[in-house]
């Protein structure tokens, strides 16, 4: 299994957050979730600008046999999106904590990052899921 | 027992290896009260004698008689080659492709039959087929409403001159989902959507613009105007095309400046019978960037592990199997063996062949139209040009004169009253390639002598019937 | 090879063609198309030969066992393609006159009434083009009569998550919302989560019984006054009607509406994925409601029912009446079964079913649901092979290709890790079903002792495993005339 960077915040249907200390996050999803996704064969993005909810759907991932709604860890508004991630979905599979972000969101609220789950809680997700 | 291989030797061992004494036992989870009784209104079996004795019967009482309706089914020569391969059991009993090294047959047929839509719409991508043209255009109305992003009206401007049951089939799939369909008035003495028209409609939110071409009546739209003012509106356009007219017909990839999004419609005219209204198949093209959006099954060429190609299902996330209530449509079974049929014409007709029939059908409506102008009581309603099928006003009520012909076993045409009051007395009337002069002759007289004795009742001649 | 690829400039089969080119003069140019379409150019034997090779590079029924789950593969008999393609049917003009199809509406009327009394069901509408249209018009007429009372709060579906996901899928194109309810581990319905997911906002549930675990639900009556007390309807999925076809009747069993799948139990060709043909039966409080156009019988002639005679229709779903020649090949496939052949079906389907289920656990293979009896359908996980083999349900598939033998259905339903469903249909012999078991003991044989055979397989078919994700990454959808 591999290592989570404790420095992220996470949230139970496996999307990771870093708080940039300006308001903002950068979300993706964790390494954990690429593996049970596969091969990912395309990202539709949010729209920069949208207004997203605390657990609102406002990504999909898609590999070959599945599509996996991305939920927003907090409610604020889309500030940038990973372009890259058009041409290149597989950016996620190589490096899903890192170049495979997602989008960048404004937070309105922002006990609500507090609230996300350590890297202890989401490795205990983890472990639910495997029985 | 018909189609159960099983001896009475074999059901005792199956039943002994399972430890059921009787075939009622492995039904015992179910709760005696449900078991079905006596099935009294299900008549005993019959052989294959009796019950083709019966259809034959059956299939001739209806008659082959002389027939010029057309009304978005058409009477068109298929190949005998055609159906001959279609009705190979490898084609003809084989699944949906979802096994795809053991379906190579199938994947690369569908493969070639989206390569020759697209060739034939000016299209970027095809799906591998929907149920029938009307339910091919809810489909791509849905999809329009999904594409714009830019509007939230959820209203689709549909012209008037689209066929009837396309506009009620399209309505009653989508009404669900808070979508309006807005009529588009025609243009009374040309029968076809005057562009300027659309102008009413500029400046407000509008998702989507459908184009039909031919339209209903036959009549030629100004397809380039109409998707032009589609594109400067912001609304996805919409083209339903009769798929052997564009063989000489421009196609809608090639409307306007820019092409339309979505094209759609009903592929009867390549290959299939028209065999009561169905099975068809439903056609669906659109621009490669709208691809995700689009419904149903798409194949794409791919290689194997030795880097051999080959075809597979993609695209499938999608698709209800996989993305269950946030899929693009329900839709699952198609008509694949339709398709089948339609890539085999397309294949033997090729470019030349498919010009040659809508040029020749096309050419019979207008000898027909040349007969007509002999017979007083009959005049064409429109002054526009039409595709193989054209409207005419009649000096009688329209549903007298059907059914005085049909008793003279000719099917003159459909009754264009039902659907719209405000022409009157109004024929459309269709003459394919497979029309002979004498039998467009034998039509014309008939229709004659019929319009005869119903304005001039006192006629000495009047037939008796 | 493609045909494309066969293709030579100013080649043709004018045979099948007008032999001149009519002129177009009246038709505007800006009209008219300006180049060719890039259409093969071949010859009538070049296009025999390829399409008859490339039917070859199918599995089908006629050719192979078939035993892919949820999907009735069973013989399509010749008789009913045969006697649909008849020239009176096949030349017959959907807009023909009444007086020239009283032949052709008997046909569709005889069926109507054979499929009522087989479901039980007060009325039927065979307008359906298949499965998910008939789910549509389904779900569309407890829509219809929800609004018809007044009662615009019901804005929930409930559906299984083992459901087949047209089912939600439906649900949302009919503007519902889907609420979810989970399943036992004996493949029953979680009843309290049931209870607690039914309420004025409840609209309907959709259920498939047998479910898509192949075993009956057996406390659907429960259910269906639990249902009918929250004010909601029931649907009937017809998917698995095969297995209790004559048997149990959906309609005695509480449910409102239902959908047959006719290209599955009334054996009608899959066509390589169509066309079916998915008519609806209804109680007696949706009747209004069903889909137009079907077929009434005043004791002496047969006459179309259209939206003139039904106002409160849903309406029609296809710009005809579906697709009539599948119905007649129904049709000739009820005449041949009758009422006894009807109830046989699933009495053998579900013997077939059965049988290999406790050859296969007799073999050491594990059975999803070990103390239920299958229907005419069970679920085999293949979670220990994959764990202790590294050889997963995906491997055995493709091996058993090599084997001559089409898939079952794998990896659905997705509540079962690594499963089969497996489906033989009545129309198996024992010693067909002798062989596929055969063949599973060896693939697991070969797992063991040769795993990566059965990780590469296929390895007998016209191409080996082909790689999906290039299929979606590289969009390659049609060929090109640059190509």
């Amino acid at each position: 299994m591999s290592d989570l960077p404790n420095e992220l915040k996470y949230t139970k249907t496996h999307e990771w957050a870093r708080n940039e200390g300006d308001g903002t996050l950068t979300v993706g999803i964790t390494d954990h979730a690429q593996e049970l996704l596969g091969d990912l064969v395309f990202v539709d993005l949010p729209q920069i600008g949208a207004t997203v909810t605390a657990g609102g759907d406002c990504a999909v991932v898609e590999s070959v046999k599945a599509a996996s709604d991305i939920y927003s860890p907090v409610s604020g508004e889309i500030i940038a999106v990973n372009e890259a991630l058009s041409d290149s979905p597989e950016i996620i599979n190589e490096s899903a904590f890192g170049e495979g972000w997602i989008f960048k969101v404004r937070m309105s609220d922002a006990s609500e990052f507090d609230a996300l789950l350590d890297s202890n809680g989401y490795a205990a997700v983890m472990a639910e899921d495997d029985h | 027992m018909p189609f159960i291989p099983h001896t009475e030797e074999e059901i005792h061992a199956m039943l002994a290896a399972i430890g059921a004494d009787s075939l009622e036992t492995l039904f015992d989870e179910i709760p005696a009260g449900l078991r079905a009784g006596e099935l009294g209104a299900i008549p005993a079996g019959m052989s294959e004698m009796e019950v083709s004795a019966l259809m034959e019967q059956r299939a001739r009482a209806d008659g082959q008689p002389l027939m010029f309706i057309g009304a978005g089914a058409y009477d068109h020569h298929i190949p005998a080659a055609v159906w001959q391969l279609v009705g190979r059991g490898e084609f003809y009993s084989a699944y949906t492709p979802y096994q795809a090294e053991a379906s190579q047959g199938t994947l690369q047929l569908l493969y070639e039959y989206q390569s020759m839509m697209t060739a034939l719409t000016a299209m970027d991508v095809s799906n591998a087929s929907l149920y029938d043209g009307a339910s091919a255009l809810a489909e791509a109305i849905l999809m329009a409403v999904r594409l714009n992003r830019k509007s939230s009206s959820r209203k689709v401007l549909v012209p008037r001159s689209l066929h009837p049951a396309y506009r009620k089939v399209a309505h009653n799939i989508v009404r669900n989902q808070g979508i309006e369909l807005v009529e588009v008035p025609f243009d009374p003495e040309a029968g076809h959507t005057d562009p300027a028209s659309l102008e009413a409609y500029a400046g407000q939110d509008i998702t989507a613009l459908v184009i039909p071409q031919p339209n209903f009546f036959g009549v030629l739209e100004e397809v380039d105007a109409l998707t032009d003012w589609a594109a400067r509106n912001n609304a996805i356009s919409i083209g339903v095309v009769n798929p052997l007219a564009l063989a000489i017909l421009s196609p809608p990839g090639d409307w306007g400046e820019k092409g339309v999004d979505i094209c759609c419609g009903e592929g009867q005219p390549l290959g299939i019978p028209l065999s009561s209204g169905g099975p068809y198949f439903g056609f669906l093209c659109c621009r490669e960037a709208h691809v995700r959006q689009m419904p149903g099954r798409i194949i794409g060429r791919t290689l194997d592990l030795d880097g051999k190609p080959g075809f597979t299902l993609t695209l499938q996330a999608r698709e209800q199997h996989i993305r269950r209530s946030k899929a693009t449509s329900n839709i699952c079974t198609n008509q694949g063996l339709m398709v089948t049929a339609a890539t085999i014409h397309m294949a033997l007709l090729g470019a030349e062949g498919l010009a040659r029939a809508a040029a020749a059908s096309h050419a019979n409506s207008l000898a027909l139209n040349a007969k007509f102008s002999a017979i007083e009581g009959v005049e064409p309603l429109f002054d526009r040009p039409c595709f193989h099928e054209r409207p005419y006003r009649l000096a009688a009520p329209v549903p007298e004169v059907l059914r005085s012909l049909a008793a003279h076993n000719v099917l003159g045409g459909y009754d264009l009253g039902r659907d719209y009051p405000e022409l009157g007395n109004a024929l459309l009337v269709c003459a394919t390639e497979k029309r002979t002069a004498a039998e467009m002759d034998q039509y014309a007289d008939k229709l004659g002598r019929v319009l005869r004795a119903r304005t001039e009742p006192t006629c000495p001649t009047r037939p008796k019937f | 090879m493609l045909i494309h690829e066969h293709s030579k400039p100013g080649r043709r089969a004018s045979a099948q063609a007008p032999s001149q080119m009519a002129p177009l003069d009246d038709l505007p140019g800006h009209l008219r198309r300006r180049r060719p379409p890039a259409l093969p150019e071949v010859s009538e034997m070049q296009v025999v030969r390829h399409y008859t090779r490339l039917s070859q590079k199918n599995f089908s029924i006629d050719t192979h066992f078939y035993p892919l789950g949820s999907c009735t593969m069973k013989y399509n008999p010749r008789a009913g393609h045969g006697l649909a393609m008849l020239p009176g049917f096949l030349a017959r003009h959907p807009h023909a006159p009444d007086s020239h199809s009283q032949g052709f509406m008997a046909c569709l009327h005889d069926l109507q009434e054979m499929l009522k009394e087989v479901t039980g069901m007060k009325a039927v509408s065979l307008t359906p083009a298949a499965g998910a249209q008939g789910e549509f018009a389904g779900v569309a007429m407890i829509r219809a009569y929800h609004e018809a009372r007044g009662d615009h709060q019901r804005t929930e579906i409930i559906v299984p998550n083992a459901a087949h996901g047209t089912n939600p899928a439906t649900a949302v194109m009919c503007g519902y919302q889907v609420r979810e309810i989970p399943t036992l581990a004996d493949g029953d319905v979680d009843m309290a989560a049931l209870e607690a997911a039914l309420g004025p906002q409840t609209a309907g549930i959709m259920l498939t019984n047998p479910s898509t675990l192949g075993v009956f639900e057996r406390r659907i009556r429960e259910i269906a006054d639990l249902v009918h007390q929250a004010g909601g309807l029931l649907y009937y999925d017809g998917a698995n009607l095969n297995a209790i076809l004559g048997k149990v009747r959906p309609g005695d069993m509480g449910f409102d509406v239902i959908h047959m799948n006719l290209h599955k139990t009334f054996s009608t060709p899959h066509g390589g994925g169509g066309p079916g043909a998915g008519p609806v039966g209804v109680s007696a409080r949706l009747e209004p409601f069903l889909p137009v156009p079907f077929v009434a019988f005043d004791g002496r002639d047969y006459s179309w029912l259209t939206e003139a005679e039904r106002p409160q229709s849903i309406g029609r779903l296809s710009a005809f009446a579906g697709n009539a020649g599948i119905l007649l090949r129904a049709y000739v496939y009820a005449r041949m079964l009758g009422a006894e052949g009807m109830k046989r079906v699933a009495e053998y389907s579900t013997l077939n079913a059965n049988y290999m289920l406790k050859r296969l656990q007799a073999e050491g293979f594990e059975a999803a649901f070990p103390d239920r009896r299958a229907t005419h359908e069970f679920i085999l996980t293949l979670k220990r092979e994959a764990k202790e083999l590294g050889v997963n349900t995906m491997d055995f598939a493709k091996r058993l290709l090599d084997y001559g033998f089409h898939a079952p259905t794998t990896y659905f339903p997705m509540l079962v890790p690594e499963c089969l469903l497996i489906e033989p249909t009545e129309t198996e012999s024992q010693e067909e079903l002798d062989r596929f078991i055969e063949a599973l003991v060896k693939i697991r044989e070969e797992a063991r002792t040769q795993p990566e055979r059965v990780k590469g397989a296929p390895h007998n078919q016209p191409v080996r495993r082909l790689d999906d994700v290039r299929a979606a990454r590289e969009l390659d959808l049609a060929w090109r005339e640059r190509d």
